[in-house]
């Protein structure tokens, strides 16, 4: 008898309910148990009762915001010259940029202590906005990038030839064409900088603390309800801005088509 | 004018960016124990790297860092290429939930699947270590191999499987002679990602690698600048780290390169 091949895929999923699904699960069973595994909703009253961490959790919010707009800001005009045949003719400036993708957090992270140590600056909340765009600028760049290099350029030469000015251009044409890699671009900064731990308090000498130390610190004191109670909210915010995102790209896409 | 504005302007980031790397190179060659402080020329913080009590240490990070890294490569690739295999055979309501739960680990965040993991392993009342670490790296791996793997399949003519096992052949033999052979490229890439995205992991491993005193590179960095910042014996080892990565990029570049027209080369 032969064997269906869709079997195949039976180790894998019950590899995938075991260890993606099943874990997901039990973080969210653990956020509504005591220690004693009995059902309560004790560990999300204590973190609207932790002034600490309630105050910590804003402030990651508000540094990924920032983190991500400064990243557009920079990322964008560095991606619509490298991607302009005329502005950039080297595929090496592009490389570079890509580069730093692939050199591990850590030692992207000390990098900006070394700079701030060097030029003699405080290790303050400066470095570590700093640091935090200098780690994920280059996510940014390189979605943007790619729906930029791969755009139709004609769409832009019609509307210079329709008579509209180069501003125009750029913002009836270009912008809304590129939007799709704008949205993954912000997808791949907000994501990892408000999930992110250790880069904080190694750019800042423990000064500042963001949410995902929080986490990292009650899950190391044995506190694994609270710490999956953290989890499960950091999970939903995520989920929240990959949904929102999707969307706009959806919408961006749809725009894009009529064009 | 334009020309030069847009010049200038990319490589100001260009220079930001790599100014650090720059700086903890250059102060690699110094003794002195503040960055920016020059000593002199001097090559004892890279002599330590090799000798003392931090050697060993080292060696043992860089070591498990690379077991870990091939050891869940060699697993994701093989769980990832059959999974793929019957995926793209599969039909309907399955095959959309297996993709979807295969996009999970992609899309979350490391924190999310460190802490997961870990409560797992709490649950299950296992001591975490070595096998949790690599079992944690298969986990957030082997989706990109299935990734890999799943175009490969689509290029492949159906049929010849189909004839192959028509013309006698067992279904291991139709894997090995005409499967795996097609699918091969697919399998290098979906491993070497792999193996990249194990080294280069920090925060799984950190909540995996339970408390017997495991360490890889990442987490042996972690722990060395969690005591004092960036201390002097980082600075050799990012130089290292950093000319490693460029290495390995410059021979992936020229390898995948090969065979390929000029015009896609320059990229």
């Amino acid at each position: 008898m032969r064997i269906k091949r869709s079997s195949w895929a039976i180790p894998y999923g019950i590899f995938l309910i075991l260890f993606v699904a099943l874990p997901l699960l039990l973080i969210a069973l653990y956020a509504f148990q005591d220690r004693s595994g009995a059902f309560t909703l004790q560990n999300f009253v204590k973190f609207f009762n932790t002034p600490e961490d309630l105050h910590t959790f804003v402030y990651s919010i508000e540094i990924a915001l920032i983190t991500t707009v400064l990243c557009l800001l920079f990322g964008y005009p560095a991606a619509w010259i490298l991607a302009n045949a005329r502005l950039n003719r080297s595929a090496v400036t592009v490389i570079l940029f890509i580069l730093p993708m692939w050199i591990n957090m850590l030692v992207r992270t000390l990098a900006t202590v070394a700079l701030f140590d060097f030029m003699k600056l405080p290790l303050g909340e400066g470095a570590l906005i700093f640091g935090m765009v200098y780690n994920f600028l280059p996510f940014m760049i390189y979605p943007i990038y790619n729906t930029l290099h791969k755009m139709d350029g004609s769409y832009a030469e019609a509307a210079q030839d329709l008579g509209a000015s180069p501003a125009t251009v750029f913002t009836k044409v270009t912008l809304p064409l590129s939007m799709p890699g704008v949205w993954s671009g912000i997808l791949m900064v907000f994501m990892p900088t408000i999930s992110t731990f250790a880069v904080a308090e190694l750019i800042t000498l423990n000064k500042v603390k963001l949410f995902g130390t929080t986490i990292q610190e009650n899950i190391n004191n044995g506190m694994w309800n609270y710490g999956a109670a953290l989890a499960l909210i950091m999970l939903v915010i995520i989920a929240v801005t990959s949904t929102f995102t999707d969307e706009e790209d959806k919408r961006a896409d749809e725009k894009g088509g009529l064009i | 004018m334009k020309k030069f504005l847009a010049q200038a302007y990319i490589w100001l980031l260009l220079i930001i960016l790599y100014a650090p790397i720059v700086i903890i190179a250059i102060f690699s060659f110094t003794e002195a124990k503040v960055l920016g402080n020059w000593t002199g020329f001097s090559l004892r913080l890279y002599g330590n790297l090799l000798s003392g009590g931090v050697s060993s240490a080292l060696v043992r990070a860089i070591f498990n860092t690379l077991s870990i890294g091939i050891l869940a490569a060699i697993f994701s690739t093989i769980l990832g290429s059959i999974a793929a295999i019957g995926i793209f055979n599969m039909k309907g309501r399955a095959r959309k939930a297996i993709t979807l739960l295969n996009d999970v680990p992609m899309l979350n965040p490391d924190i999310i699947t460190g802490v997961s993991l870990f409560i797992l392993f709490v649950a299950v009342g296992v001591t975490q270590g070595y096998i949790t670490v690599v079992l944690a790296h298969v986990a957030f791996c082997t989706p990109y191999v299935v990734l890999s793997v799943m175009p490969k399949l689509r290029q492949m003519n159906p049929n010849t499987y189909e004839a192959a096992l028509d013309l006698g052949a067992t279904p291991g033999q139709a894997l090995r002679k005409v499967i795996i052979p097609q699918i091969r490229p697919g399998m290098v890439s979906g491993f070497i990602l792999a193996f990249t995205l194990s080294i280069d992991d920090f925060a799984v491993t950190l909540f995996t690698k339970g408390n017997q005193g495991l360490d890889t590179l990442s987490t042996y960095i972690y722990a060395d600048a969690r005591k004092g910042g960036l201390t002097p014996e980082l600075r050799p080892l990012m130089t290292i780290i950093f000319l490693v990565v460029l290495l390995l990029l410059i021979v992936i570049n020229l390898r995948s390169a090969k065979g390929k027209p000029k015009k896609i080369q320059r990229i």
